[in-house]
Order: structure tokens, then C-alpha cells, then sequence
């Protein structure tokens, strides 16, 4: 596979090493009164879709930066690779 | 033996003699013969013999989906199993021997498997051998694997170098006929970077086989000239004997090139073959047709063949099958391979045509009617044709040509996903509308079986490939004709009629198949072995499919087509292993002080790819336990040194880092002074111990981090998913630097005394305490950094310095040392001291450890959010009967505690339900005398001092120990802080 | 029909004209007392022991497409019970034990072949690691042997332990371990289930489940509404998809691993071998065939195919430690869609839908658990509680942190 880095362009998806669904980003409130219920649900249940997928990959044979990769698990096809960094703080993460 | 069958003109290079051996007999051929074009001209039709029958077998075919003479090609360690004869090039002193036989090739003693066919029928043994139970590995299995099997491999190792390579492309083009030639000319002249690659040593393809015309033409000079004019074009990379082996995602694919596999052995220094992984832009698959045979009772002599292949064999190679040939047809193209050979001299039998329309020709005589049996033990003699009014004829003939038709070579184009569609004017599968990405198919490939037809559709698929706009060059005339096919799979009523001619499955078999239920494409193929055979079906396939589409009352079609998968053709293991084996099967890592080992005669041990010396034996020693306890006691008296670079190292640098800390290790760094190193305990997310060390804060925004050696990486990469995913506001910066500083613990009493003489700052105990880190100079000024820690439990530090200087500095050492007869120590030495001291390593950190189960528990803080803190508060985590870090001491000192032994209660029964822990790291110990170990026990924070069993039964080991503090030395730490 | 010996003979001196389906093509029922859905080695060894073990009537198997067609077709067929931690040890057993008696039990050769199972080991952790391993399998009534050097280049002369870039320090064998002939599996085991009265039900795909209440009353499939009252779920691969049907995420992704085999050749591995340092492993089919496999390609993935970089891996992987099998060819390769559980073991349980029942999560160690999952599962479907041996596989052990995790790897899918 090749994915196409945003900011070094094309490269080997073999240069990459594989985390998984990009909702890992969506990291729970230590302190909320759920926190137990909402780590065990982001730390183990997966939507899994056969189809379009949101995953993370870390460029470890390149730049080290994370990217959020827009992949269907089905036909492989890649339509959207982001910075993770860009995308966690699009979803209001911050510090 | 002279050549009886080489017929004049042909491709061969006539002024080349080959001599060749096959099965220990010399015969001549000619360069451009491939070892089956060569032995049939010498005459010899029988090549090999079948997988199950054992049935005697020639050759099918003129190419790569040849089935059945499958040959051991050379001899020694290069020994070849399964190779098609179809495909080798013939080379002087070429080798060749035949395989799957017990005895002689002619008096093959498992041909009485043939006699019993009738038992050994698709999946009889599914159905017995299941009586007595026993006797299936004892008897039948090893009986069975003998027979079976095809080739030899010799057991030695593979000789020959491998390489890999990478291409870029605009447009790759599989096959140089006339559509992959065609397309590589239009793209070239255009331009672009093109790619043309082909399984064969002559491009051209049928082209090679023909006497059609193009233009003024002979096919064969067209291509000639195509790829002369190909061959002074810079953009274009012309690839012969180059397989392409699989469509890969995103315009990737793999091929392989046989560089040196037409030679006697590989040129100095040239590889065997490369693996070429292609990334292109576009693909234009022009890889062809494929004849397919037909069946009718004992259709799988030698002499039998593939009508195209007669003439491949005649027109490019000089060589007629057989001085008498018959051919057995269904469509036009059976008169033409009739036409060839007729012109150059060779007998024709009789053309057998299924239709009732058969053209007349003037030169041999057509008969109307179908081949229904054939005779001949080790080759064919005779056809028998019932023609259509019912009567019968013998054909006297050695050979037969089957033309059935063509099927597309749709290989590639369901390497992802894709499904072949019906296309009913050819009577074959033709290529799907999901292609792989990027890719055209053109030609034959396409269904479009007319030269003509291939030439126009190169060029257009080359257009269509680059977005070229303009009209397509004007195309040669070319002189060939559809070929009228009326579908014809085999012949009624006929049962011991070969469809898988390598694996022996027969329209009987596809019945019996039908009859039990195997309907299902994939069931035919799974339960009868249809189409599992070297050649993937290639020749197969079909006639399984059409028969079975027949039972079920289905059309072709609906009962459709197994998944074609990559490879193309059979590949080499050792190419796609490439240079990776032996010792450059993983890269090397090396210390800056490697070489300084080496002249201390270290003996090295494998940590991932570092390479670490393990001990430093001295003159004398005879057990790397000698060396070891004195490395340990020799430290522990005066001074050791130890090289500790492989551990990890992040530098954590920016105003967030101590929040970046405290997010990543379970304990608090943000009040940790400047100037001062703690331990931290990282955990994952799933609150599972992942690492531990060290971080110093060396500023207020600067922190090293100390990884264990194996985890350097992972943890690198989980720092930065907290950095980049989890907190991207936080004003951190992380810098792997594990290979920028060499580092070395100096460990022992005397450690102080020896780094005062290196180090140009006050490092005396109130300047420099336990736990200090700082930016130091030594030597006068080389900028290092040193660490007051301690993984052996003494007086100790860690001094770093750039790489470069690594090996000064260890030489630095050792001198300022001598006084204290320094001595270095190895990985052994340092796992003993760490053991006596009780510290966690890759043993305890295991993965499924916490950090209660360390002792450590009371170290996650609950006051602060950091990676794994919450999930490490599930009750399955804590709580009653959780495993404690633990020693282990033997009551008798003479008895070994090895790592792997579970613990069971002294008196309680030996099982697993009562296992109660396990020793997870042992050791020797010099100091103690004694063996040791630490490990985990249920509840082990409470049973200090409890005598219990240590069982190993694999290693026959059952002792009495006694459950201790893991801390078998300086409990109280005194040393560390001296 | 009872399959023999004698039954062959007979057959083959009459024309073949004996032998029947060897399974049904029965029209679906309105209803079922329990449906299985997924034709696999799991779901039809589930039929086939609820119908033999526990007396039960009225089952249904329904198969989106034909039955085998999932991983018991496409695994590399090996056998063996060389597990570490109390929840997986005794169920492995369980299955090894029932591998040994099958064929007699289901009338239908397999092949099992307890040709031995051997790790390789490269380095003192590793042994450690083993020897703990080797030790908790003799301390469940497994077998286990530790061998030396020796004794494996005794077996293997061929196996590379002079050039070794990781020498081989010994080795954790498992003589009972072996292969099968992985498509009789399914064949045996729905021949079994046909003859005790089972529907295995061929191009039946469950589009849907019918839930009131809580209560699980049916399935919607290609061939309409199909009513029961228990459904079991065994379609590992598609576990994901099936169960987000009934509104369910699981403790999984979904993992392609690829297979290989050679072209076949005359015997030269007696068993099978894993290589410790390197992604790789093999052993020869009866038929010759070289079939070997390494690692996951690693990222998600239902395409039933990889790509090069995991082939090259591989090939790689045995180079280093067969440097003889460079000459032999590749012949196909594969690919099998797994469900990696979030701590590499499986999942046979209730959901907390009644009437509906989940078996999955087998990572790619499904195979040699075929008897026992489809034992166990029969189990629990028909007493609704836990068979002994697979008390641990419970859905809530993520939440309660009672992980079942042999490998250490964590909640990282890919990894197991």
C-alpha cells in the first residue's frame, strides 16, 4: 500500500507501524463519573467496520508523525490521510 | 541420439549447440530451444510422470502452464524440483532429471496406482484409513507422503544470491505479444516511462508461433523490429525472462526477474534472480490467451498436446511433436496448426473437427467426428475417431493436438477482488468490470483473440492508460481470421478423461463429485484436487467447470470460477527472501565501544538486533559461570563497567514537559528538582506494566528518559501518540536519541574514586547524591552527561557521552580504572546483580504484569490523570489472590531454582489448579553462594518466609525453597548512597 | 452411510453408483429450536455435538455461501495445545483430545496427524518463557518436551544452526501437536450433523435478527424470516459485522493473515517448526505442499488478501532458518480474515441479548480449537451455562480486567 503523507507525499505504507481506529484519539475524562465504563469502552470495543475506516499510523521509518489515515478495509483504497495532531485537535483536544 | 524431429527454419540459433543431459542421457539442442523443445526434437516424448496414477506424461504445452513435464532441473545444492521443461531455456550442460517415479522413468513401480484407479477415486481417503486408529500416522500417512509429493529438494543450502529492487513507472505492461508491444510502442513514442516485462527470453509472444503476417511482415520480424525501435527509446525499460507474479494495492506489483536461470550457474556476483517490486501509475495487462485441451478417454498420453503448442514447437523452436501428428478441434485454429506443420513437411494424420460445417482442405484429410479414445503405454500410437455417421477410424499418429479454444489469461486481473464475467462469442471467461486500480487489459488477455484485434488494442489501452489524445497510429494489416469455435468440453460418455492432467482428476472424478454433493466450485476443486496442481488450473480449470455446470443444470457462469491468487507462476522461496538470510537476516546493531569488546575477547549475545557482550572471559576460564562470578564479584568488591547503550533514550524537551511525564508515567514527575533522576513506571493504557526507567531532569524543560533496551521503539512511538494524538497543545518536543550518546555504567565502591579522575566537576556525595543528574565535562571539557543510579544495587553511575566518543571514553575508563583493577562485566553480570538487587526486567515486565504484582503498586498515583491509571482499577486487577514479586532461595543451597518453575504449596498436590506462581528470572549467586530467583506468588506480599515446592517437570526439577524479599542484597539500600 | 475401508472396495467394484451426498440441501424451516449461524469448522461442529452430546433437535446451520469457505478452508492446518495460562490451557487440551478421537467419531477421514509441533528458541528469555510454558502444559496433563540443539538438528539436519544470525538455542516440542486436513474438518463435522437430522442450510445469508424485548426470536436471511428459539453466532472473520446486526461493538478488529504453500515436493519436514526470531512457520501437507505463514499484515482489513511486504516477511523468515527451501517455488498464497480479540483469546458467552449467543474472537488460533469451540458452544447453548473448560471466555473480562493475554501484548488487536 502507499500512503500519501501530507507533508513528504507518497511513501510506503511498510514504512508505517499500525495502531488502529482513530477513535483511539477520543480519550476518555479521568474524572468523569463514568471514566470507568468510558476506558473500558475505548480501550477495548472496536466498530470494526468492513468499509470505510478512520486509523492511525505512525511514520517510524520517516518523520514520526501520526496520521490519520482514511482507508476502506474492503478494496484497501485510501482517500484521506490527515496529521493525527490536526485531527485530535479538531476534535477539541488540547493539553 | 540425432535430432529426428527438428524441422527447418525456426528462432533457434543453429550455429549453438547445447549438450544436455536428461535422466543421464547426452542429447544436442540448439540455443532458443527451451530443454522441451530440445528433447522433442530429439525425439523423446516421455518427460514425467503423474502426481497420483503415476501415469507416463510428455509435455502439454510450449509455456509457463505447462502441468506435466515438470523436471529436477541441474544437480547438487542448485537442484530444481517441479521445473517446467516448457519454460527452461536450454544452455550448454544443462541437467535435467525426472521426478515422482520409483524406479526408471519407463518402469515407474508406482504406476500400479493406475491399476487401481478405480479405488483411488476423488477423496477415497476421506472415506478410510481410519481403522485402527493408530495406524494412520504409523502406516498409511508415511506411505501415503512418499507417493505423493512431485520434485526433490536436495537439503543443502540454496547457493545462489537474491536481490531486490524497486522501479517507478508511468505504465507497467505484462507481456510483449502483439497488444503489450503495441502499447509499449504507443506509450513510449509518447513518452512516458514505461515498463515492458515478459515471462519468456524472446518477446513477441504468439507472434514467435505463427506465420501469420503483419504488414509485409513475418509476426515474428514485426516484433523484432518493435522492440529494436523499443530498445533506443531512454523511457522505456525493456524486462525479458521477467515474471510479473501478483497485483498488489495501489499500483504496486511484484515481479521476478530470472537473470542468471539460462546460464550453467549464476555469472560472479550476479544474483539468481531479483525481485522487482514495480510501483506504476497505470498497468496494461497483455498477458494473453490460453489454449485449453479437451477430454475424451485417455487424453493425457505423451504426444497429447495443446494444437497451439505443436505449433509453437514447429514454427518458433523447428520441431515437430511427432513425425505423424493428428489434430482434434473444435474451431478453426486446429486447421491452422494443421496448415503450419503440413507447410514444413510433417504428416498429418487427420484434422478431427467437432463441427458439422468442418472446412475442407486440400492438403490432409478433415474428418468429422470426435477422438474417443487413444492407445500407446508410454506415448501415443494410435486415435481412435468415432466419426459422425458412427463408424470408427484409427489414426496412426505420436502426436495429437487438442484446440478447444482459448481462455483470456485473467490471472491478475482478480488479484483484487475481481471477478472474470462470461463472454459467450468465445465461449471463455473474459476480464470483469473490477479491475484492479490503474489497470487496462488488451489483447487476448481481453478475449480478443485476433492479431489485428490485439494490435488496436494495445494501442488504445496504452491511450486510454496515459490520457493521450489524438487519433491511434495507423496499425499494420495483419492476416489472420476469428476462429469459428463451436464449445466443445469433452466427449460424451467419456469417464477416464483427464482434466487436471498433473493431479489426475477425471470427468469420473467431477462426477463422483457432483454425486456426493461437492457442487460448489470451490468444493469441486477442494474435494477433487481440480485446478490445485503447479499450474493453478491454468489448462484445468475450464473443463471441470463446464462439466460440472452440465450436471448441475447451470450454465458456466452461474457455477463460476475459483479466485485466481498471486503468484502468476510457482516462485522461488529464496527470491522473495531476497538477502535476508543467514547472518544478514536481521540488520546488526553495534555499541561505539563493539570494537573495544572485541579486544576484551567478549563472547556476544543477540538483544532484538543489538549485539551486547554477554561476559568477558579471561585466560583461564573454562564456564562463562567463572567469568561471570567474578565480573559480579570483582564489581560488588572494587568497580565494574558496563556498556548500556542499546537502553532507550528520549529527550523530552519543552515547558509542558514535566505535565508530558506525568502523563506517560504512572508516578509523579512535575515536582522532581532539576538536577535529579527518578524511576519512573510507565504503564499502557489497559493499566498493564509496559516499561520502566529512568527520567532526569537535566532542566526545567528538559528531561532525558531511559527505555529498557527492547522497548526502546515501542515506547518512542506510544510517547508520541500521547504527544501528537492524546495532548497536541502541550508544548513538548520528543527526540529519540538512543543512538546519539553512548552510555556506560560504572557500578562498585570504588566507582567515584574512578569517574573523579575523569569527570572535571565535584562529584563527592554532597555534590553529586544519590539520584543526581547534570550536564558535566570530562577529560578537560567533552560535554557528557552523568546519572547517580544504580540497576546494580552499588555505589554507581551512568556516564553518557556522544557516540563518537564512546570508545575513548571506555578506553578512558578502563585506564583511570587499573588501580581498581576495574573490571568490565556483561549482560550475564549485570542480570546476576540486578537479580540479588531484585529489580524488574523483560522477565517480570511481561506484559501481563502490573504494577501491584511488581510491588509497586501504592506508585500509581491517584491524583493525577496518566496513561493507564484508570484501567489498572479493575477489580480483576487487584484485589485477593494477586500475584506478588517474590525471591526464591532454596532450602538446600545445592538446589537450582530455575526460571520457568511454577510454585506449589509444600504440601499440597502438583497440579495446575493448585499452582500458586512461577520464577520468572534466575540466577547464581556469587555473593550469596547460592542459587536464586524472583518470581510472582499469589498473595506473595504476605507469605514471606513460607516453605513451598518449585516444580519444573519439563527440566526434572523438584526442590524445596523458601519464599524471601526480592532484595536478596543491601535490602536497605546503603550502598547506593554511599 | 458408514464410510470404510470396505465400503470403498465395494463401491469401486461397482461403478461408484453407491455413494450419496454427503450432506442434505434441505429447504430452511420456519423454525428452529436453535439456528447456527456460520458454516464453518466452529459452527458446524457446534451442530454436530448439540445434536451427538446433547440430544438436541430441530438445528439449523445457516452458511451465507458454501459451507468451509471461511477459515477452516484457509488456515495453515496445525494442531496443538502449547498454551500458557490456566484459561486457555485445559480448553486447548480439551481440543487436542478431541482432535485424537475424531475421525472414529465422525466417520469421515481427517487426517489428523500428531506429527509433533516444535518452537524454536534463540535467546535465555525466550527459554525461560518456554520452559514456564512447557512446564504449565505438563502440569494441565499436556505433553510437553524440551529438546536441545542437538536433538532438533538430529531431526532437521537441514535447519540453519551454523549461519544463524539468531542462533537456535533449543526448542519447546509438543509431540501430540500435528495438522489436519483442515476441509475434511468441515465436510466430517457437517456429514456428522446432516446424518443426526442437522439442516445445513447453503447460501443463506443472515441479513438481520429479529429482537423484542430483549429477547432474541429470529434471523431475516436471503431466504427469508427464519424463526428459533436460540441462535448461536460463529462466523469469526465477520464477527463485527454480523453482531453490529443486533447493535452489538465487540472487543475486536478485524486482521488479515496470509498463507502460503509450496509446489509439492517429496517429504522433507516431519513436523512442524516455529521459528522463535523471525515470523515464520511450517510444516508439509500430506500432499507435499510446503504451507507456511508469519505474521498479520496488520491492519484492518475484510479483503481476504494481503500484500508484499508480509510475503517478502515471511519468505524472509524462512530463508533464515531453512536456507535448503530457497529452490522451492511459492505456488499460491491466501488470505483469512481473523477476529483479533483484544487479548488474543477467544469469546464463547451469552450476550446480553436473551436467545442469542456469541462464539468468536479466535485470532488465528480458531483451527485447533474447532472440537472443543464447537463443544463448548454446544455447551452452553444447550444448558445455558459454561462448559468446564471455557468458563473464562466471557465477554465482561475486558471490563473486569481478567484478561486472558498469552502473549502480553495488551489491548493492541494486530499484536496477538
Amino acid at each position: 500500500m502507499i500512503i500519501d503523507h501530507p507533508l513528504l507525499g507518497p511513501r510506503d505504507a511498510a514504512e508505517f507501524t499500525y495502531l488502529g481506529d482513530a477513535k483511539l484519539i477520543d480519550r476518555p475524562d479521568w474524572q468523569s463519573e463514568t471514566a470507568a465504563k468510558d476506558f473500558y469502552e475505548y480501550g477495548y470495543l472496536r466498530d470494526n467496520p468492513a468499509g470505510w475506516h478512520q486509523e492511525l499510523w505512525f511514520h517510524e521509518a520517516g518523520d514520526r508523525s501520526w496520521l490519520v489515515v482514511t482507508r476502506n478495509t474492503v478494496t484497501h483504497e485510501i482517500s484521506k490521510v490527515e496529521m493525527a495532531r490536526d485531527v485530535a485537535r479538531a476534535r477539541g483536544r488540547s493539553k | 541420439m540425432t535430432q529426428v524431429n527438428r524441422l527447418p527454419g525456426g528462432q533457434i540459433d543453429r550455429s549453438q549447440s547445447c549438450k544436455f543431459t536428461f535422466d543421464g542421457k547426452a542429447y544436442t539442442g540448439h540455443a532458443g530451444d527451451t530443454l522441451a523443445s530440445a528433447l522433442l526434437a530429439n525425439g523423446v516424448r516421455l518427460m514425467g510422470r503423474s502426481f497420483k496414477y503415476h501415469r507416463p506424461r510428455g509435455v502439454l504445452t510450449a509455456g509457463s502452464e505447462e502441468p506435466n513435464a515438470l523436471v529436477e532441473l541441474r544437480g547438487g545444492a542448485r537442484q530444481e524440483p517441479n521445473t517446467r521443461a516448457t519454460t527452461v531455456e536450454l544452455y550448454d550442460g544443462l541437467l535435467a532429471k525426472s521426478q515422482n517415479r520409483m524406479g526408471s522413468l519407463r518402469f515407474d513401480l508406482l504406476a500400479i496406482n493406475d491399476r487401481f484407479s478405480n479405488f483411488l477415486t476423488a477423496g477415497f481417503y476421506y472415506k478410510t484409513f481410519m481403522w485402527p486408529a493408530a495406524f494412520w500416522e504409523k502406516l498409511y500417512e508415511p506411505i501415503i507422503r512418499k507417493a505423493a509429493g512431485l520434485g526433490s529438494l536436495s537439503l543443502k543450502d540454496d547457493p545462489d544470491v537474491y536481490d531486490k529492487g524497486f522501479l517507478h513507472c508511468d505504465l507497467l505492461i505484462i507481456g510483449a505479444g502483439p497488444a503489450g508491444l503495441m502499447a509499449a510502442l504507443t506509450a513510449g513514442r509518447a513518452g512516458a516511462d514505461v515498463i515492458l516485462a515478459d515471462e519468456d527470453f524472446v518477446l513477441g509472444g504468439r507472434l514467435n508461433s505463427e506465420t501469420l503476417t503483419i504488414g509485409d511482415q513475418s509476426g515474428a520480424d514485426w516484433a523484432a523490429e518493435v522492440v529494436a525501435e523499443l530498445t533506443t527509446l531512454p523511457n522505456v525499460r525493456i524486462m525479458p525472462r521477467t515474471t510479473v507474479i501478483g497485483a498488489f494495492d495501489h499500483g504496486i506489483y511484484g515481479a521476478v526477474e530470472r537473470v542468471s536461470d539460462h546460464l550453467y550457474a549464476p555469472d560472479a556476483g550476479k544474483p539468481r534472480q531479483v525481485l522487482w517490486r514495480i510501483y506504476t501509475q497505470k498497468t496494461i495487462l497483455a498477458a494473453g490467451a490460453t489454449e485449453r485441451p479437451i477430454a475424451f478417454e485417455n487424453n493425457d498420453r505423451p504426444g497429447i498436446m495443446l494444437g497451439s503448442a505443436i505449433r509453437s514447437y514447429a514454427n518458433r523452436f523447428a520441431v515437430s511433436a511427432d513425425k505423424r501428428v493428428a489434430i482434434f478441434t473444435n474451431n478453426d485454429d486446429g486447421h491452422r496448426t494443421a496448415a503450419d506443420l503440413h507447410a514444413k513437411g510433417v504428416k498429418i494424420s487427420a484434422v478431427v473437427d467437432v463441427r458439422p460445417d468442418v472446412p475442407r482442405s486440400l492438403d490432409y484429410e478433415v474428418l468429422h467426428g470426435e477422438v474417443v479414445n487413444t492407445k500407446g503405454r508410454l506415448g501415443l500410437t494410435f486415435a481412435e475417431v468415432r466419426l459422425a455417421d458412427g463408424s470408427m477410424r484409427t489414426l496412426e499418429c505420436g502426436a495429437l493436438g487438442m484446440s478447444g479454444g482459448w481462455n483470456p489469461n485473467v490471472h491478475m486481473t482478480c488479484h483484487q477482488r475481481g471477478r472474470p464475467i462470461w463472454n459467450d462469442a468465445i465461449a471463455a471467461f473474459v476480464p470483469g468490470a473490477e479491475l484492479p486500480p490503474g489497470m487496462v487489459v488488451a489483447g487476448a488477455a481481453n478475449g480478443d483473440l485476433s492479431t489485428a484485434g490485439a494490435l488496436q488494442g494495445g494501442a488504445t489501452a496504452a491511450k486510454r492508460a496515459l490520457g493521450l489524445k489524438g487519433r491511434l497510429p495507423k496499425l499494420p494489416e495483419t492476416g489472420d481470421a476469428s476462429i469459428n469455435l463451436k464449445p466443445f468440453w469433452y466427449v460424451e460418455g467419456c469417464s477416464r478423461a483427464w482434466l487436471d492432467q498433473q493431479n489426475d482428476v477425471t470427468v469420473k472424478d467431477v462426477k463422483l463429485s457432483h454425486q456426493e454433493g461437492f457442487r460448489s466450485v470451490e468444493h469441486l476443486k477442494r474435494y477433487t484436487t481440480l485446478g490445485m496442481a503447479t499450474d493453478q488450473g491454468k489448462t484445468s480449470n475450464m473443463g471441470g467447470l463446464a462439466i460440472m455446470a452440465e450436471l448441475a443444470g447451470k450454465t458456466i457462469p452461474e457455477v463460476g470460477t475459483t479466485i485466481f491468487r498471486p503468484p502468476y507462476t510457482p516462485t522461488a522461496i529464496g527470491v522473495l527472501g531476497g538477502r535476508h538470510r543467514g547472518q544478514e537476516f536481521h540488520p546488526k546493531r553495534l555499541t561505539p565501544s563493539h570494537k573495544w569488546a572485541e579486544e576484551q575477547g567478549a563472547v556476544f549475545v543477540e538483544v532484538g538486533n543489538w549485539l551486547r557482550a554477554q561476559w568477558f572471559p579471561q585466560a583461564g576460564e573454562t564456564t562463562w559461570r567463572e567469568s561471570v562470578d567474578r565480573e559480579v564479584l570483582a564489581t560488588r568488591k572494587s568497580v565494574g563497567v558496563c556498556d548500556v547503550t542499546t537502553l532507550g533514550k528520549v529527550d523530552v524537551q519543552g515547558t509542558d514537559a514535566a505535565d508530558f511525564l506525568n502523563k506517560i508515567y504512572c508516578n509523579g514527575f512535575a515536582k522532581l528538582a532539576v538536577g535529579k533522576t527518578r524511576y519512573g513506571l510507565m504503564l499502557r493504557e489497559d493499566g498493564i506494566a509496559m516499561d520502566d526507567g529512568t527520567a532526569a531532569r537535566l532542566a526545567e524543560d528538559h528531561f532525558v528518559v531511559t527505555t529498557t533496551t527492547a522497548n526502546a521503539l515501542p515506547v518512542y512511538r506510544h510517547m508520541e501518540f500521547v504527544r501528537q494524538c492524546l495532548f497536541p497543545d502541550m508544548d513538548v518536543q520528543l527526540i529519540s536519541t538512543t543512538e546519539a550518546w553512548a552510555q556506560y555504567a560504572v557500578a562498585g565502591p570504588n566507582s567515584r574514586k574512578l569517574l573523579s579522575q575523569i569527570v572535571d566537576q565535584d562529584i563527592s556525595n554532597d555534590a553529586f547524591p544519590f539520584m543526581a543528574c547534570a550536564n558535566i565535562t570530562i577529560c578537560g571539557g567533552l560535554r557528557a552527561r552523568l546519572f547517580r543510579i544504580s540497576f546494580s544495587g552499588e555505589l554507581a553511575y551512568e556516564i553518557a557521552v556522544p557516540t563518537a566518543y564512546g570508545d575513548a571514553l571506555i578506553r578512558k575508563i578502563m585506564e583511570a580504572g587499573a588501580q581498581y583493577d576495574v573490571t568490565p562485566y556483561g549482560t550475564e553480570a549485570l542480570g546476576v546483580m540486578r537479580i540479588e538487587k531484585g529489580h524488574a526486567a523483560g522477565n517480570e515486565l511481561n506484559g501481563t504484569t502490573t504494577a501491584l504484582n511488581l510491588g509497586m503498586g501504592r506508585m500509581v498515583s491517584k491524583t493525577k490523570d496518566s496513561i493507564g491509571s484508570k484501567l489498572s482499577e479493575r477489580e480483576g486487577l487487584n484485589g485477593e489472590g494477586q500475584l506478588y514479586q517474590v525471591g526464591i532461595k532454596p532450602i538446600d543451597p545445592k538446589d537450582p531454582v530455575p526460571a520457568g518453575g511454577h510454585l506449589m504449596n509444600a504440601d499440597g498436590p502438583v497440579d495446575a489448579a493448585h499452582d500458586q506462581g512461577y520464577a520468572t528470572s534466575a540466577c547464581y549467586s556469587p555473593n550469596l553462594g547460592h542459587a536464586i530467583a524472583i518470581g510472582f506468588l499469589k498473595n506473595g506480599a504476605d507469605r514471606m518466609g513460607e516453605q513451598m515446592r518449585l516444580v519444573s517437570p519439563l527440566t526434572g526439577v523438584d526442590v524445596k525453597v523458601e519464599i524471601t524479599s526480592a532484595h536478596f542484597i543491601d535490602p536497605e539500600g546503603e550502598r547506593l548512597r554511599a | 452411510m458408514r464410510y470404510s475401508g470396505l465400503k470403498v472396495i465395494k463401491e469401486a467394484l461397482t461403478g461408484h453408483k453407491g455413494w450419496t451426498p454427503a450432506w442434505r440441501d434441505p429447504e430452511p424451516q420456519p423454525e428452529y429450536d436453535i439456528i447456527i449461524i456460520g458454516g464453518g469448522g466452529h459452527g458446524l461442529a457446534t451442530a454436530y455435538y448439540l445434536a451427538k452430546e446433547y440430544g438436541q433437535k430441530r438445528i439449523a446451520v445457516l452458511e451465507k455461501g458454501w459451507i468451509g469457505s471461511g477459515n477452516v478452508g484457509r488456515n495453515t492446518t496445525i494442531i496443538r495445545s502449547n498454551y500458557l495460562l490456566d484459561g486457555n490451557e485445559p480448553f486447548y487440551e480439551f481440543s487436542l483430545k478431541l482432535w485424537e478421537g475424531l475421525e472414529q467419531d465422525f466417520n469421515y477421514n481427517a487426517m489428523v496427524s500428531q506429527r509433533g509441533i516444535l518452537n524454536l528458541i534463540h535467546s535465555d528469555a525466550q527459554r525461560d518463557a518456554f520452559t514456564r510454558r512447557g512446564n504449565a502444559m505438563l502440569l494441565n496433563g499436556a505433553d510437553a518436551e524440551m529438546l536441545t540443539t542437538a536433538q532438533i538438528k538430529a531431526r532437521y539436519p537441514f535447519l540453519n544452526t551454523e549461519d544463524a544470525r539468531f542462533p537456535i538455542k533449543g526448542g519447546l516440542a509438543q509431540h501430540r501437536g500435528g495438522t489436519v486436513r483442515h476441509d475434511a474438518v468441515a465436510w466430517g463435522y457437517a456429514r456428522g450433523a446432516d446424518s443426526r437430522g442437522v439442516d445445513i442450510i447453503q447460501n443463506c445469508e443472515v441479513t438481520g435478527f429479529r429482537i423484542e424485548n430483549g429477547k432474541c426470536l429470529g434471523v431475516e436471511t436471503s431466504r427469508g424470516y427464519i424463526g428459533a428459539k436460540k441462535i448461536g453466532c460463529a462466523v469469526a472473520g465477520s464477527s463485527s459485522r454480523l453482531m453490529s446486526k443486533a447493535d452489538m461493538r465487540l472487543p475486536m478488529e478485524s486482521h488479515v493473515l496470509q498463507a502460503f504453500v509450496s509446489e509439492g515436493l517429496k517429504p522433507v519436514l516431519p513436523g512442524v517448526v516455529t521459528f522463535g526470531a523471525g515470523h515464520f512457520y511450517v510444516s508439509q501437507s500430506d500432499k507435499g505442499g510446503l504451507v507456511f505463514g508469519g505474521d498479520l499484515d496488520g491492519y484492518n482489513s475484510y479483503a481476504q488478501r494481503g500484500n508484499l511486504p508480509t510475503v517478502e516477511d515471511v519468505c524472509e523468515g524462512g530463508m533464515a532458518i531453512f536456507p535448503a527451501f530457497g529452490r522451492a517455488r511459492l505456488l499460491r498464497m491466501w488470505g483469512g480474515i481473523m477476529d483479533m480479540s483484544m487479548d488474543g483469546s477467544p469469546i464463547i458467552d451469552r450476550t446480553h441479548i436473551d436467545g442469542l449467543y456469541f462464539n468468536g474472537g479466535w485470532c488465528y488460533g480458531g483451527f485447533k480449537a474447532t472440537p472443543a469451540s464447537g463443544f463448548c458452544f454446544a455447551h452452553l447453548l444447550a444448558k445455558d451455562a459454561p462448559h468446564p473448560t471455557a468458563t473464562a471466555y466471557r465477554f465482561d473480562r475486558f471490563e473486569k480486567g481478567l484478561m486472558i493475554d498469552e502473549k502480553g501484548m495488551g489491548n493492541q488487536p494486530n499484536l496477538h
